[in-house]
């Protein structure tokens, strides 16, 4: 279970459907779940029945680790709508335990000192629609001991 | 018979305008598709395939209000494939196939906008709710900074520096200063390009298409309509397509879609990366023309930022000069799309009717690339190779 909190990054309220509904739930409750092909046993994001793999429909949810480390990154300086207020963020690419790499923003941390490679763990911003969007923060060293 | 004996280009023209608060999104592709069809010898009356994306204005993002709008009577062929900035390029292949299999004989393909004056592009439309990728769209991505997504992670693996991606910028600055309807006229310096405020790190301003209104048209006939014709034919030898998604989550941002529909057009048209005289290459920002380079073939993967650097791309005598008109970096991207005006500069060259300081001396094949879509994330590509005919 990872911390689900007030947004500090602005948290649109996601479409719900079929295929992401059970994944959209636990995030409101600070759970990280994916989804894996039991046929060719890969890790997939994002979530859909059908492996894109293998093809099987032999798909199921598990808990992901909800950890991982920084793939490639950005600080936007320049941003439009709500974003507009909130420069300069951190969008990146995280490379999750499992093997995906995923789209999200780093937070909690120094804009500046962001690098690839860095170790980042999951933390849920509530999008109050009964819902959390996942982000992710950089590991210090007390926090990666207790986990 | 090669698919691509079937057919020509015989018409091509480019809007004059970068700004054009008086004319409406239709108006605009109205005076490009008759602009192209004058080059021709053609009249809208001779039409019947016609092209465009889902920017164009009016009824379900397609063809329809477009070719009402033009009084297109005669249609028995009609695509609107949407495939971003690069699909006036795919709309050549398919124009070309639609002749092959005989369903038309005057192809044409228009593409325009009007976002510096208040008609903001349309043809991506909205991510759509069932579609799960929304997922990834909580994280105030925008299109420079998913860009600089892949710009990151290529410098982190090969050393790349904003400095050699700056060359690319600065040579198209060279070009436009050679066309006088280029929207940018100043030629910049390396310094100048870093030094421009940083958008999304590591792109600045300067690394970044612009925004202009304007577009473009491509008018493709069968052979035997050609030689009715006295304009100069441009052939093509080889198209390829391709696309690369997010792979499920094994998504790698330092190559694109390119690896895959450059060995197709090559493999048709018979040619190496060294037979190539001129090249229009995508340029929605400087990292795209580095890794479509790379991924083409004209360089090792990560040796780009090398490959681009001392007037490499400059025309004529660099040593694989690229975007003469000065690109979607200096001279157009109209609507944010460049993929028309990345195929009406190639048929300058290879007619010999570019402009006088960047012309390719005996320039008698061209490659013609256009990235769609996203680098960061989604994103489709068209290969064409262009070769000069005689009239």
């Amino acid at each position: 279970m990872s911390e689900v909190r007030s947004p500090v990054l602005p948290a649109a309220r996601p479409v719900v459907n079929p295929d992401t509904e059970e994944f959209w739930k636990a995030t409101a409750e600070g759970r990280f779940i994916g989804r894996r092909c039991d046929d060719c046993g890969s890790a997939m994001w994002y979530p859909r029945p059908i492996c894109p793999f293998c093809h099987s429909s032999n798909t199921r949810w598990e808990d992901f680790t909800g950890r991982g480390t920084v793939y490639s990154f950005s600080v936007v300086h320049r941003a439009g709508g709500e974003w507009k207020g909130v420069t300069p963020y951190v969008l990146a690419y995280v490379e999750l335990e499992e093997g995906p790499r995923m789209m999200t923003n780093i937070v909690d941390c120094d804009v500046e000192s962001v690098a690839i490679g860095d170790e980042v763990e999951v933390v849920f911003e509530d999008t109050g629609h009964g819902s959390a969007l996942p982000r992710f923060r950089p590991v210090r060293a007390e926090a990666g001991s207790q986990a | 018979m090669n698919v691509n004996d079937a057919a020509v280009i015989i018409g091509a023209y480019e809007h004059p305008g970068r700004e054009l608060p008086d004319k409406s999104l239709a108006q605009i592709h109205a005076e490009v598709a008759i602009g192209a069809l004058a080059d021709a010898g053609l009249t809208l009356d001779d039409v019947d395939g016609y092209f465009c994306g889902h920017d164009a204005p009016g009824y379900g993002g397609g063809w329809v209000s477009m070719a009402e709008y033009l009084g297109l009577r005669d249609l028995t062929y009609m695509d609107s494939t949407e495939s971003g900035g690069a699909s006036p390029i795919y709309h050549v292949s398919h124009a070309i196939a639609a002749i092959a299999a005989g369903k038309c004989n005057v192809a044409l393909i228009t593409l325009a906008g009007k976002p510096r004056t208040g008609v903001q592009p349309g043809g991506g439309g909205p991510i759509r709710p069932e579609d799960s990728f929304e997922m990834g769209m909580f994280t105030g991505a925008g299109l420079v900074s998913t860009y600089a997504l892949a710009a990151k992670r290529h410098m982190y693996e090969f050393g790349t520096t904003s400095e050699q991606l700056a060359e690319i910028k600065v040579a198209a600055t060279k070009h436009a200063a050679h066309n006088p309807h280029a929207f940018l006229q100043k030629v910049l310096t390396v310094e100048d390009v870093v030094n421009s405020p940083m958008v999304a790190d590591p792109l600045h301003r300067a690394d970044c298409c612009l925004v202009t209104d304007g577009g473009g048209a491509i008018v493709v006939v069968s052979k035997e309509v050609a030689r009715g014709l006295k304009r100069q034919p441009v052939r093509i030898m080889g198209q390829g397509e391709s696309a690369k998604l997010t792979n499920g989550g094994r998504l790698d941002l330092t190559y694109t879609s390119a690896v895959w529909s450059g060995p197709r057009a090559f493999e048709q048209a018979g040619v190496t990366v060294r037979d190539i005289d001129y090249v229009s290459i995508y340029d929605s920002f400087t990292i795209t023309v580095l890794e479509i380079l790379e991924d083409l073939g004209f360089c090792e993967k990560g040796e780009g930022g090398r490959f681009v650097m001392d007037g490499a791309l400059v025309a004529p005598h660099g040593r694989l000069p690229f975007n003469t008109d000065g690109g979607g970096l200096s001279n157009n991207h109209p609507g944010h799309r460049g993929g028309v005006t990345k195929i009406i500069e190639a048929v300058r060259q290879l007619r010999g009717e570019a402009n006088a300081g960047v012309q390719v001396p005996d320039c008698e094949i061209a490659l013609v690339h256009g990235n769609g879509g996203d680098l960061g994330t989604r994103m489709r590509s068209a290969t064409m190779i262009l070769g000069r005919e005689a009239k």
